[in-house]
């Protein structure tokens, strides 16, 4: 066993102390892995930050509560008995008069027009109460006035009204042959919520026939820590089958969607990059197994098991793979991270947002790398155990 | 013990053939061969006769048609190919015309090499190691590397290299076919200490009458068979 090793590492210190003979088609591999794993890293950062921007940009103090298992308000259903019910709950905080600071709202969708493509998108209309604004942050009037209560007024989110056509202050929009008049233009530190519409919530339910039905019920939490106490009373409950959860996490499990995709972008194109850079490994192992023909020869003449020259050749293809992945992280690290980009995410308007490389990021792209030395250096390196003594002894 | 006329190498009705795309060369047909223990002969024969091939098939480094090749009592003829390499770690040792050592290994790793395969420790190595070196006459070069020294001074790391995990039997294929007469002389010398001091076996391929005057007997190999001259002692 020990021999093994002893044979395994004499093999690989062999290999390595004869590369810089193979110098440049060995510094030829290295950079082509290098730039797989920088462009994989590149998005996985890029996802990796969006989520943890969407994440930060939601309160923790803030409650969001759903039909159980409904994940977005859009599939949710929340009745005017759970409404009342989750009012009554323990950890929400109170107005000066008493009452629960708390929000029901119902959330439909409705056709808009893009300015860019002249094409059709759904855009989310929300119907709340006068203590909605209030529970999200940052949210402020920047044109015009809120709308009143019982009227056909809408304000709008700055970030859709700049997207979307007929959203100017003043102008009337149609929904569901209903007219509504833009009495308003509104920001939000959230990014989300740029890209409403909203309206008062008692018209909103009439106009589009759904009086009595809410999708989400917001409420404000006297500390993050009460999200507990609230969320168990909903468990223990029968007639509450609701996910209660505070506002960050509730979008971080928005934003994921959105993080995924940009996964499910950046992994196929690295994987085909891959490719090319595996068949680069493979060339500059063959090439270094011919080029050691003669030493493995003398080595297996010598006693060295196939085991050994298999093993060594593995070790240098996976040695230089590593180095490519480790150059591919430092570069991605020196031109990305922190790296300032902006993008139409899913349900999210204009999010401005960080690259942002982890630990698990950088070990996904390690991975990458091992896992094209490993595959370039199998082929070639069962050619070296494999390798007939005698011809490749006299060349 | 072991007495001098014990037989180290018996090969019986050896055939070897090589194919090379449609045709097949027979180098051996019915080769028979017998080298008591403690013998150093000279192997000498036109260029193309399969001298070479006979030293490999004895290394257990090719492997034969037919007929059986037994070493030290070890039919290596019917060894796999990891037992031969087994073997061979602890059983033979390689002196080849051109040296065959490692370029980014100094000479006492090159003559390392075949100990990593033994169960000795670290210090039990170096001992072993500097001793062969010493045999050899090369106690003062032990961190050189090869391109540093003499073709002469390299190929006596070699022959220290074949003999320091101490194998009964040492196969050199032309090994002062590359040097001149005063290194060639030191090299034979070494072998021929290595042959009456240490009882080494010692076959070795020569054309070189000179050489083969070290050894102290020759087989002339031609068409695949042995003719036997005596030489003087
Ligand atoms: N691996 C091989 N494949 C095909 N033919 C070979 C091989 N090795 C040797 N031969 C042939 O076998 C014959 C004997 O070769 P060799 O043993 O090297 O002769 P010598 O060492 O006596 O000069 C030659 O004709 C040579 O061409
Ligand atoms: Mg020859």
């Amino acid at each position: 066993m020990r021999s093994v090793l002893l044979q395994m590492l004499a093999v690989t210190a062999i290999n390595l102390r004869s590369l810089p003979k193979r110098l440049w088609l060995s510094l030829a591999t290295v950079v082509a892995v290098g730039l797989v794993v920088m462009v994989l890293l590149t998005f996985l950062a890029m996802a990796n930050g969006f989520q943890r921007t969407i994440a930060g940009s939601g309160a923790e103090d803030i409650a969001v509560v759903l039909r159980g298992g409904s994940r977005a308000e859009l599939n949710s259903v929340v009745s005017l008995d759970q409404v009342r019910l989750i009012e009554d709950g323990p950890g929400i905080a109170k107005r000066a008069d008493g009452k629960p600071q708390t929000s029901a709202e119902l959330y439909v969708t409705v056709d808009g027009i893009k300015r860019s493509t002249r094409t059709k998108a759904n855009l989310p209309l929300r119907g709340l109460g006068p203590q909605g604004p209030a529970l999200r942050q940052g949210i402020v009037i920047t044109a015009g006035r809120m709308f009143n209560p019982g009227s056909n007024e809408i304000i709008v989110g700055r970030a859709l009204g700049g997207e979307f056509e007929g959203f100017d202050l003043g102008q009337t929009v149609a929904f569901n042959n209903t007219r509504w008049t833009v009495v308003g233009i509104f920001s939000a530190e959230a990014g989300v919520f740029e890209s409403e519409i909203w309206a008062d919530l008692p018209v909103l339910q009439s106009l589009f026939k759904r009086t009595g039905a809410f999708q989400v019920v917001r409420a404000r939490l006297t500390m993050p820590a009460s999200i507990e106490a609230l969320r168990s009373y909903s468990d223990g409950d029968p007639r509450l089958k609701l996910d209660v959860m505070s506002e960050a996490d509730y979008f971080a499990q928005q934003a994921s969607s959105t993080a995924d995709l940009i996964q499910k972008l950046g992994w196929p194109l690295a994987i085909a990059m891959a490719f090319g850079s595996l068949a680069g490994a493979l060339n500059t192992m063959y090439s270094s197994v011919a080029a050691r023909a003669s030493e493995i020869a003398t080595l297996r003449a010598i006693g060295f098991g196939g085991f050994s020259t298999f093993v060594g050749t593995l070790v240098e293809s996976m040695i230089l793979a590593s180095f490519g992945g480790v150059l591919g992280a430092a570069a991605t690290y020196l031109m990305f991270d922190g790296f300032t980009a902006s993008t139409v995410g899913g349900n999210f308007g204009q999010v401005v947002f960080h690259f942002e490389l982890s630990l698990r990021v950088i070990g996904q792209g390690l991975l990458l790398a091992l896992a094209v030395g490993l595959l370039g250096g199998l082929f070639p390196a069962m050619r070296a155990a494999r390798m007939p003594i005698v011809a490749a002894l006299y060349g | 013990m072991s007495s001098a006329s014990d037989p180290m190498i018996g090969i019986v009705d050896l055939r070897k053939t090589f194919t090379k795309g449609k045709e097949t060369i027979t180098i051996f047909d019915g080769l028979n061969l017998a080298i008591p223990k403690a013998d150093f002969v000279a192997v000498m024969g036109p260029s193309g006769s399969g001298k070479t091939t006979l030293l490999n098939l004895l290394g257990g480094i090719d492997c034969c048609d037919a007929g059986t090749i037994e070493i030290a009592g070890i039919r290596i003829d019917r060894l796999s190919e990891g037992q031969l390499a087994h073997w061979r770690a602890s059983h033979v040792g390689f002196v080849f015309q051109f040296y065959n050592l490692m370029q980014m290994l100094t000479a006492a790793q090159n003559v390392e090499l075949p100990l990593l395969l033994t169960r000795l420790g670290g210090k039990a190595r170096r001992e072993r190691v500097e001793a062969a070196l010493a045999v050899v006459g090369l106690s003062d070069r032990l961190k050189h590397y090869p391109k540093e020294m003499s073709g002469g001074q390299q190929q006596r790391v070699a022959i220290a290299r074949a003999i320091v995990s101490d194998p009964e039997l040492l196969l050199c294929d032309e090994p002062t076919g590359d040097l001149d007469r005063r290194t060639a002389d030191e090299i034979l010398s070494i072998l021929q200490l290595l042959n009456r001091d240490f009882g080494k076996t010692i076959v070795m391929v020569t054309h070189d009458p000179a050489a083969a005057q070290y050894a102290r007997r020759a087989l002339h190999l031609d068409k695949g068979h042995f003719i036997e001259k005596e030489l003087a002692a």
